[in-house]
């Protein structure tokens, strides 16, 4: 089926023009970087820009680097590039983890990290990893360059903090405190290109600070709080991980549909806290299973 | 509004116009000639029309044409040289991999670059590497037990 939507196409080459075609084009504008949600989308008629501005040969936004203490990511950089980055492997395993779990080859090729958040379907695998490790978003526009965080960043399905005009022009991840754990445990009907069901992210530093995010059981991916307040600078038992999962279901907002109910949603996301905590623990004592490993 | 763009396919020069809404796929089909690549479920979930694009599988059907512009594309028609089966289509077809052949293109494409990858996988890393590959036909063990084949014999 072909996309019936007409749009003009426009390749720039810097992100100063890229900011200025999309300031001339006028509201209904989008970006095109991987295009593994925009090509579908205009497919499906479900968005209608007037100008598609790709981005992929503007010089240098493909960088995946350590800045101090920080994780930088530009926007072109893709889930098979999380795979096969030493500073992925030897810093942020989870992020190597969490793009393992994304689609398929042919997807995590294109697909990338930052058109993932932008994207901001409620499912995208990017988000509660992200969400526990604090990441920030750098934005430019008119108006000039801002940072939004994380946590700021979700507003909605489909909806950012991303104002008209506004471009991402890339992704600082700090690298907590060696050392840490952490786990992304993501549900799926089945392996290769299916949407998570329910997704959680667990990280734990060296002085038992635990961060915990969901995705896909709500509106946008989210941090429960009131789980990680509970857990806070304690050791974990039994009946400290009983005290969390009876957390979880004030922590979630899950809704029935093609993938699942929100029945199971719920129940598995207690699963999956239950099982994360002592494994995010294990991994940061360094008796974990390898990043990558499938724990459901 | 036409845009020129000029890509390559299996080694040979296109220079072609397109409209900014034309679907990689669907030219790859249509203006060059290139079938192998297949029109499934049009939305990533298949792999059928899986492409190598600049030697990376990617799904042709999540591709506008005018971003091909510059770059190589390999179908896998491209994927014999001089008119001679890799010995991984060799193994497909001594293994029975395949009944009606559809998801064969995909399969053939994302295994090849599999194994130039990793040409030590194991079971599960094939699993893997084809997961998002979807064969109705077989149950995925003589496509998954070929490509093990080759990259034995390719060790060999």
């Amino acid at each position: 089926m072909a996309i019936a939507h007409q749009f003009a196409y426009q390749k720039v080459a810097t992100l100063d023009e890229a900011v200025e075609a999309i300031a001339r084009a006028g509201p209904d504008v989008r970006i095109l970087a991987g295009g593994t949600d925009l090509v579908p989308w205009l497919r499906d008629d479900a968005i209608h820009p007037d100008l598609v501005v790709d981005i992929k040969a503007i010089d240098g936004l493909d960088t995946l680097t350590r800045e101090g203490d920080h994780l930088f990511l530009g926007p072109l950089v893709t889930f098979s590039d999380l795979l096969t980055s030493d500073l992925v492997r030897d810093h942020l395993p989870i992020l190597f983890e969490m793009a393992d779990t994304v689609a398929s080859p042919g997807i995590r090729n294109r697909a990338t990290v930052i058109g993932n958040i932008c994207s901001a379907v409620p499912s995208c695998d990017a988000g509660p990893t992200l969400l526990v490790l604090n990441a920030s978003i750098a934005v430019l526009g008119p108006a000039g360059a801002r940072t939004v965080p994380i946590e700021e960043w979700f507003l909605g399905p489909r909806k950012t903090a991303l104002s008209s005009g506004e471009i991402v022009t890339g992704l600082s991840i700090p690298i907590p405190t060696p050392p840490h754990g952490a786990i992304y445990l993501k549900l799926q009907r089945y392996q290769g290109e299916d949407l998570s069901q329910a997704g959680i992210t667990v990280l734990v530093t060296g002085d038992n600070d635990f961060r915990v995010a969901f995705g896909a059981v709500g509106p946008i991916p989210a941090r429960a709080h009131a789980i990680e307040e509970a857990l806070k600078g304690k050791d974990l038992t039994d009946g400290l991980i009983a005290e969390a999962v009876g957390l979880v279901a004030g922590a979630i907002s899950p809704i029935t549909d093609m993938r699942a109910t929100k029945e199971y949603r719920a129940r598995i996301c207690e699963v999956m806290l239950e099982r994360g905590l002592p494994a995010a623990i294990a991994r940061r004592d360094g008796t974990g299973p390898a990043y990558g490993t499938r724990l459901i | 509004m036409k845009l020129p763009i000029t890509m390559t396919v299996n080694g040979e020069t296109w220079p072609l116009d397109v409209e900014p809404n034309d679907v990689l796929l669907d030219v790859i089909r249509t203006r060059v000639g290139a079938k192998g690549a297949k029109i499934g479920c049009e939305r990533g979930d298949c792999g059928t029309c899986t492409v190598l694009f600049d030697g990376r599988s990617i799904r042709s059907c999540l591709m506008l044409a005018v971003e091909a512009d510059g770059h190589e594309i390999i179908t896998v028609e491209g994927i014999p040289e001089n008119g001679v089966l890799s010995n991984l289509q060799d193994l497909f077809i001594s293994h029975n991999s395949f009944q009606c052949g559809f998801c064969a293109p995909g399969i053939v494409l994302g295994a090849h670059e599999l194994l130039r990858d990793n040409p030590n996988p194991s079971r599960h890393d094939v699993q893997h590497a084809l997961a998002g590959n979807l064969c109705r036909c077989t149950g995925y063990e003589p496509i998954i037990d070929a490509v093990l084949a080759a990259a034995e014999e390719a060790r060999s």
